[in-house]
């Protein structure tokens, strides 16, 4: 409850700097503000208290689950606004409209993780969707752009229609929003519950598979990645992504009982088509945007294996969430400070060993970690996320995902070795902004202090 | 004293190398490679006095992993091959400057520390995080220090990265089988799982995939020749005396004893796999006009000979086994190391543009020649003691397998005699072949001086590996 509430206000704290014409100063205060905003949630999470809680109405529920996942939003989000002012230098007159509308994103994030009744968890998804819809589209020069924002809305909103007819079927059936009663009900009636109840739930489940690019729900993704400026993109790719995968889990666990036989096959389905097509396309993207695009589909078949674990798997899908979005924030990152304005083509890499050895180390470990090799977090990511599987028993998951490393192995080593061993096309010199160095180093080392101490994440109670 | 001491040091060589700068770099390397050689010696010693020892602290609390090294007369041989031809490995290239050294030297380093990680590891996971870790230094050796093309040498470092890369994935769906069975990833605890027959084959073969692209075994060894050749001197040596002897040390130490159903079920066909891969590599380097090629399909053959005589899951077998890895690993770097001294005098690598070196620089005429009787095996090198022990072990499963290993040694004679006659003998040729320097009469004497000693007097080595070699066969024999 506090982090969302502390969340919110500073969002709004952000539009008032705007009027107060304190622009300069809009970055750092928010970044500061969301410092404070961390370190509060990680100490709820060890004093497991939480500093603020109205449950009149229990809209919120401040669990281990939620603060974890919100702490790694948290710091997404401080990564990424890190980046903003180099990357919206040229309309920085506007910056606190993109930071403000960043940081509601971020409050839709944590209400997707922390929500106790159905209600909350639709408006979770809206405040994470519209600002993003609106970034998508921020670039209003760019054709690219427009129409990035356009496909994602229209889709988007096809999406929503869907979660919000899922949680009317469900209301139908139980006759509340609330969480406990849903559990407390579904878990009385079982098999006496009537229809709508699955029904609902999987007209859920699927709203959120569109909303995380999960196959066949993907298309929109490759075309709005390529489309918005890079920045959007790298929240998208990784705290969108990451919520709607987070809020699926708990959705997973909330409607345990809707899950039957069939929809299991299903999900074991799907998961082998997001993993294999979103590789399979990767190996063919010569843009770098589209090719994080479909490794992002891919990873999140990845996260996806754990909806099956029945509840068992909660540190599994938040240190995979955390391995690949910091990999993948890392990879942005340096996208941005070597494409510039200019489009995304691999080309603008090539050679990068030469010009910025620094720059091409990091974009090496991110690809290295996002391939899965130790003793970066990717790996350890995988290697929980396998264990897990064969645990619940879904070892042809496992062997799937075996084969679809060694096929990603393909692109991402194939990215990192153009960067050493072809000729820079590149006619002057390259000017590189601190920010994105240090952003980029910041994630890797992160990831590379989860990959040598995984218990920080797999040893907490959640 | 504690073990995990020798990974730190080969650590922060990796680290105050990458820091030093490229004029001292390979000096700064060298000075902690002799270190961790120093420690690994004193490790022998203090083995001789209070036998193995182990060491483990708690990294993962769920999945619960420890990480956990552990010494004993196996891992003592393997971590003082690799310590000890780590100086050796160094000493070929300090001479001779190349591009941005400081990041060579710290990979070269940093793999070291991979693998001297592999041999001690007593815990799967360990040993699969420092097994994948090796991979990478290597992988930028050869991409980025390569000789030859920059386009095919990307494709084959690509080729290598991705056939390895898959094999150990294998590997590792088995270790998950493995820790969600058994509960534990530690060695002992491994050892004594109860798999049944079909878990046993299945995690065999999922455990061989690795190793045979790894040694290589045929017909899984179509990317070796191709990075042999293209690879730095250094990336060569790394890999053909190194890297190769840890897919070896791993079937020994982590396959056999796991799985000694399958092991015992499927022997014919590996035996049979493994001469294959020693006639094979054989002929076809017969045919070869590039001289480290021909020393990689020559290696192969060697290695496929090792692994005969792991495979043959008998005492004797192993026993020759872990002798020949030695051996081969000192052996192959004056082969590989002879190849490099030509190349850089006469900037050819082609054997058919060779010739009458032998007139021009005695010194690294007898260094050569006394190479190539050590690599077949002559009497009275280390490699002899090796190959008669494996053939011995071979034996006793059946004559039948004994035959072709038999012929390969000749025909191992055969190619090998006819290279030097064509590479050294002939007409005086009329460019300059100036003789060894001291950096490298150092880098042959040392390695020779290694072969001969235990051809001649191998006890000390048989000492050190028998009790484990003999607790490993009371598993593989269950």
């Amino acid at each position: 409850m506090s982090t969302l509430v502390a969340v919110s206000a500073l969002g709004i704290i952000c539009l008032l700097l705007e009027v107060l014409n304190l622009r300069k100063i809009l970055v750092p205060i928010t970044l500061l503000g969301l410092a404070g905003i961390l370190g509060m949630t990680i100490a709820e999470f060890y004093l497991n208290t939480s500093f603020l809680d109205i449950d009149t109405y229990k809209m919120v529920v401040s669990t281990g689950y939620s603060r974890g996942f919100s702490s790694l939003f948290i710091i997404l989000t401080m990564l990424v606004l890190m980046m903003s002012p180099k990357f919206y230098a040229e309309r920085i007159d506007k910056i606190a409209d993109y930071v403000a509308l960043i940081i509601f994103m971020l409050a839709g994030a944590i209400a997707m993780v922390s929500f106790s009744n159905l209600s909350m968890f639709f408006i979770g998804v809206e405040v994470l969707s519209i600002p993003a819809y609106i970034l998508a589209a921020s670039n209003p020069k760019d054709k690219m752009s427009n129409e990035a924002g356009m496909k994602y809305f229209i889709m988007g909103a096809f999406a929503s229609s869907f979660i919000l007819f899922g949680i009317a079927l469900v209301y139908g059936a139980i006759g509340s929003f609330d969480i406990e009663t849903i559990i407390a009900i579904s878990m009385a009636q079982g098999e006496a519950l009537p229809v709508w109840f699955k029904i609902g739930f999987v007209m859920i489940a699927v709203g959120l598979f569109f909303k995380a690019g999960v196959v066949p729900f993907h298309f929109w993704a490759p075309d709005v990645y390529e489309g918005s400026p890079t920045l959007v993109t790298a929240l998208m790719s990784t705290l969108v992504k990451v919520a709607a995968l987070g809020a699926l889990y708990k959705v997973f666990v909330i409607f345990a009982v809707g899950m039957t036989p069939a929809f299991q096959i299903v999900v074991v389905i799907l998961t082998i088509l997001t993993l294999s097509v979103g590789n399979i396309t990767a190996l063919r993207q010569r843009n770098l945007k589209r090719l994080m695009a479909y490794s992002g589909i891919s990873h999140a078949g990845f996260m996806m294996m754990d909806l099956l674990s029945n509840g068992a798997g909660t540190n599994v899908i938040l240190y995979y969430a955390a391995a690949y979005s910091l990999a993948g924030i890392a990879a942005f990152a340096v996208i941005m400070a070597v494409c510039g304005d200019k489009d995304e083509d691999i080309s603008n890499i090539f050679g990068l060993a030469k010009e910025k050895s620094y720059l091409a180390g990091l974009f090496t470990c991110a690809m290295v970690s996002l391939g899965g090799i130790p003793i970066f977090a990717g790996f350890f990511a995988k290697l929980f996320m396998f264990t897990q599987m064969i645990e619940s028993g879904y070892l042809i998951l496992v062997i799937f995902g075996v084969i679809n490393s060694i096929i990603a192995i393909y692109y991402y080593f194939g990215t990192a070795n153009v960067m050493f061993s072809k000729d820079s096309v590149r006619t002057q010199a390259l000017k590189v902004d601190a920010r994105y160095v240090i952003v980029a180093s910041i994630a890797i080392t992160l990831n590379i202090i989860l990959g040598l101490f995984p218990s920080v994440i797999m040893g907490l109670t959640i | 004293m504690n073990i995990a001491i020798i990974l730190l040091i080969l650590l922060a060589g990796s680290l105050v190398t990458y820091f030093s700068g490229n004029r001292f770099a390979s000096k700064v390397a060298m000075l902690f490679a002799i270190a961790a050689a120093a420690f690994s010696i004193s490790l022998l010693l203090e083995y001789q006095s209070t036998g193995a020892t182990s060491y483990s602290i708690e990294w993962i609390s769920k999945p619960n992993i420890a990480f956990s090294l552990k010494v004993d007369g196996l891992s003592l041989v393997m971590l003082l091959l690799n310590s000890l031809l780590l100086p050796i490995i160094m000493l070929t290239s300090i001479s001779h400057t190349v591009k941005s050294e400081r990041i060579l030297y710290s990979l070269v380093l940093f793999m070291s520390f991979a693998m001297t990680g592999v041999f001690l590891s007593s815990n799967a996971l360990v040993y699969y995080v420092f097994w994948e870790m090796s991979l990478i230094p290597i992988y930028f050796i050869v991409v980025l220090w390569g000789n030859g093309e920059r386009a095919k040498r990307r494709r084959s470092a690509m080729t290598f990265f991705i056939y390895t890369f898959a094999g150990s994935l294998f590997m590792l769906a088995a270790i998950i089988y493995m820790y969600v069975k058994v509960g534990s990833l530690e060695l002992h605890d491994i050892y004594n799982a109860n798999l049944s027959h079909t878990e046993q084959i299945w995690i065999f073969l999922a455990f061989f995939l690795a190793y045979a692209i790894k040694i290589p075994v045929f017909p899984f060894h179509t990317w070796q020749a191709s990075v042999y050749q293209k690879a730095p001197i250094m990336g060569t040596l790394l890999l053909g005396a190194l890297m190769s002897k840890m897919g070896l040390y791993s079937v020994i130490r982590w396959q056999l004893p796991v799985t000694p159903y399958a092991a015992h079920e499927l022997r014919s066909l590996v035996l049979i796999l493994s001469i294959i891969g020693v006639l094979y590599g054989a002929i076809i380097a017969l045919r070869q006009d590039n001289l480290k090629r021909f020393f990689a399909y020559a290696s192969l053959s060697h290695v496929g000979f090792i692994a005969a005589g792991v495979y043959a899951l008998t005492y004797d077998g192993l026993q020759g086994a872990v002798i020949l890895i030695l051996a081969h690993g000192f052996g192959i770097i004056g082969l590989f190391f002879s190849a490099e001294v030509i190349h850089r005098r006469l900037k050819t690598p082609l054997i058919s543009k060779m010739g009458g070196i032998k007139s021009s620089a005695p010194k690294f005429t007898i260094a050569f020649f006394f190479m190539i009787l050590a690599s077949i095996a002559i009497p009275l090198t280390f490699n002899f003691v090796g190959e008669f022990t494996i053939m011995y072990g071979v034996y006793q499963v059946h004559l039948g397998y004994l035959l072709p290993l038999g012929a390969s040694m000749f025909l191992g004679a055969f190619f090998m005699l006819r290279m030097y006659q064509y590479v050294m003998l002939g007409d005086k040729i009329n460019r300059s072949f100036p003789d060894l320097t001291i950096n490298e009469t150092l880098v042959f004497v040392l390695s020779a001086v290694v072969l001969i000693f235990f051809g001649i007097y191998s006890k000390p080595i048989v000492d050190i590996i028998s009790p484990s070699l003999q607790e490993l066969m009371t598993y593989i024999n269950r």
